[in-house]
């Protein structure tokens, strides 16, 4: 780790601002858990307790923007102080937008009327959450401990969720030519898979900064990535 | 410039990251300086790019200013201080001893950390420096100082006042009447010692504009204490540490990613 600073108010700030993004990241983990939590056991209380805290993680953003640019007017950081400024501003939008991906799966479990209910998808889409949460859970690790190979796993590891979001889709795919009266529910499932496929996305954008943070340069080399096109495709 | 017993050596172009090349104006090699028995700087070897500026930034006492010395020779005024190496100006070693040293100051003009205007008027100060050099007709050396005052961004403020005594301009307005005549009798390279260091945030903006267009006829070299001035106006950065080069990088590198682990304590004050 790093010597301290001459001026300790200056650690201190740094020291807050890490703290800040700790407090938002549990609290973005907790959001993607309470909402598929909501989705699987179809519980709209829950689910409207997810609408209602993702103005909290709204307000931690704003307090972590606020806080940094703070740091930077006063501080004028340089080089590895800079990066992990910028860098706890960025993990802070990449948390929020998680906020607000699982604000919209509380959202759907609401509009989820009908009592098919079709387990082995559920089961599906409870393991790509499984997945897509222990992704979120590494890379805040590897970033409050400044991580780089566990960030780099994380990074990597995004291939396989987008491949279970892609087999997803072919399955909801069938059970709506199956039963027109199936779509609407599969739209929303398949509205909610494709946000827990973002929420790992975001958490690959956490890794790609916890890269700058180290190395002082973005990532060059291209991220492997699941086709998520293929199942709906022409041919 | 005497060159007759001077040994030269090639000019060196190099590519900057951008791919246009760079010309080397003054190139250090293996620099060592000694204030009587105590060596100041180790082994210093360092280009300086023609119109390009280069800052020197370290703590106090790592020979940043005792380098910047040395490239006009300033330390020969000095009993006891002697340099060993080789600095070549455009191919010449300019620590030939044989060197005509006057010429070598007017080629490689210096601002100073304070102002320093001579106690006469805003015109004398300027043409002083022109007569030592050049014999000119009055009509020619007011144009010179004309053209030197409006190098300088202060021919606005001056113009209806070049009798006026020198030291009765404000503090940022001296320095920038310093940077005039140094530049009126057209150096190739012209080295700023802290410039700003007494100056308000006003007047160091507007020095620092200054060095931004004097780079496009001179050669600049500035050491400053102030690492924020050192990254707005410097291409190339050198941190020095304890008479040692430690990395000498793009601008933009030292500051955002720097290879040593010292610079970056330095830079982010974890010095100490």
């Amino acid at each position: 780790m790093q010597s301290d600073h001459t001026a300790k108010a200056f650690d201190e700030d740094l020291q807050e601002l890490n703290r800040l993004i700790a407090e938002m990241g549990g609290l973005a983990e907790r959001q993607i858990a309470d909402s598929v939590d909501a989705l699987v056991r179809r519980d709209t209380t829950l689910a409207t307790n997810v609408i209602a805290s993702d103005l909290d993680l709204d307000k931690l953003q704003h307090v972590i923007e606020e806080r940094a640019v703070l740091t930077i007017a006063r501080r004028q950081p340089m080089a590895v102080d800079l990066r992990e400024i910028v860098g706890a501003m960025r993990v802070a939008i990449d948390l929020e937008r998680i906020g607000d991906l699982s604000k919209n799966i509380g959202k759907r479990v609401a509009q989820l009327d009908n009592d098919f209910h079709p387990l082995k998808l559920i089961r599906g889409l409870e393991h790509m959450t499984d997945l897509v949460q222990s992704q979120v859970k590494s890379v805040l690790d590897a970033y409050a401990a400044h991580d780089l190979p566990a960030a780099m796993a994380v990074w990597k590891g995004d291939e396989e969720v987008d491949a279970i979001c892609t087999s997803l889709f072919r399955e909801l795919l069938t059970y709506m030519m199956e039963d027109p009266r199936n779509i609407s529910f599969c739209i929303h499932l398949m509205f909610c898979a494709k946000n827990i496929e973002r929420i790992g996305d975001h958490a690959t954008n956490i890794a790609e900064t916890v890269f700058y943070i180290i190395e002082g340069q973005p990532i060059l080399e291209m991220r492997p990535k699941g086709d998520m096109t293929t199942f709906a495709s022409a041919n | 410039m005497n060159v007759a017993t001077a040994t030269t050596a090639p000019v060196v172009t190099s590519q900057a990251s951008n791919g246009s090349a760079l010309k080397d104006k003054i190139a250090i090699r293996n620099l060592d300086f000694y204030y009587g028995d105590s060596k100041a700087l180790k082994g210093i070897s360092l280009p300086l790019y023609a119109n390009k500026a280069t800052a020197f930034i370290g703590p106090s006492g790592c020979g940043k200013s005792t380098l910047l010395r040395v490239l006009n020779r300033m330390y020969d005024l000095y009993p006891g201080q002697r340099a060993e190496g080789q600095v070549f100006f455009d191919g010449t070693n300019i620590l030939d001893p044989g060197l005509d040293l006057n010429l070598l100051r007017a080629r490689v003009g210096m601002v100073f950390q304070k102002p320093t205007p001579f106690p006469m008027t805003i015109y004398e100060n300027i043409a002083f420096g022109i007569r030592l050099y050049e014999k000119l007709p009055k009509s020619e050396i007011d144009g010179r100082v004309e053209q030197a005052l409006q190098r300088g961004a202060l021919w606005n403020e001056v113009k209806d006042k070049l009798n006026a005594n020198g030291l009765s301009l404000s503090g940022g307005q001296q320095q920038r009447l310093c940077i005039a005549r140094t530049v009126a009798v057209r150096p190739e390279v012209i080295l700023f010692d802290e410039p700003c260091s007494a100056l308000d945030p006003i007047s160091t903006a507007k020095i620092e504009e200054l060095i931004d267009e004097l780079k496009t006829d001179y050669t600049i070299v500035i050491v400053t204490h102030n690492m924020q001035q050192a990254a707005r106006v410097s291409d190339r950065t050198a941190f020095m540490y304890l008479g040692e080069l430690i990395e000498f990088d793009e601008t933009s590198k030292i500051f955002t990613s720097p290879s040593d682990r010292r610079t970056q304590d330095y830079i982010t004050g974890r010095f100490g």
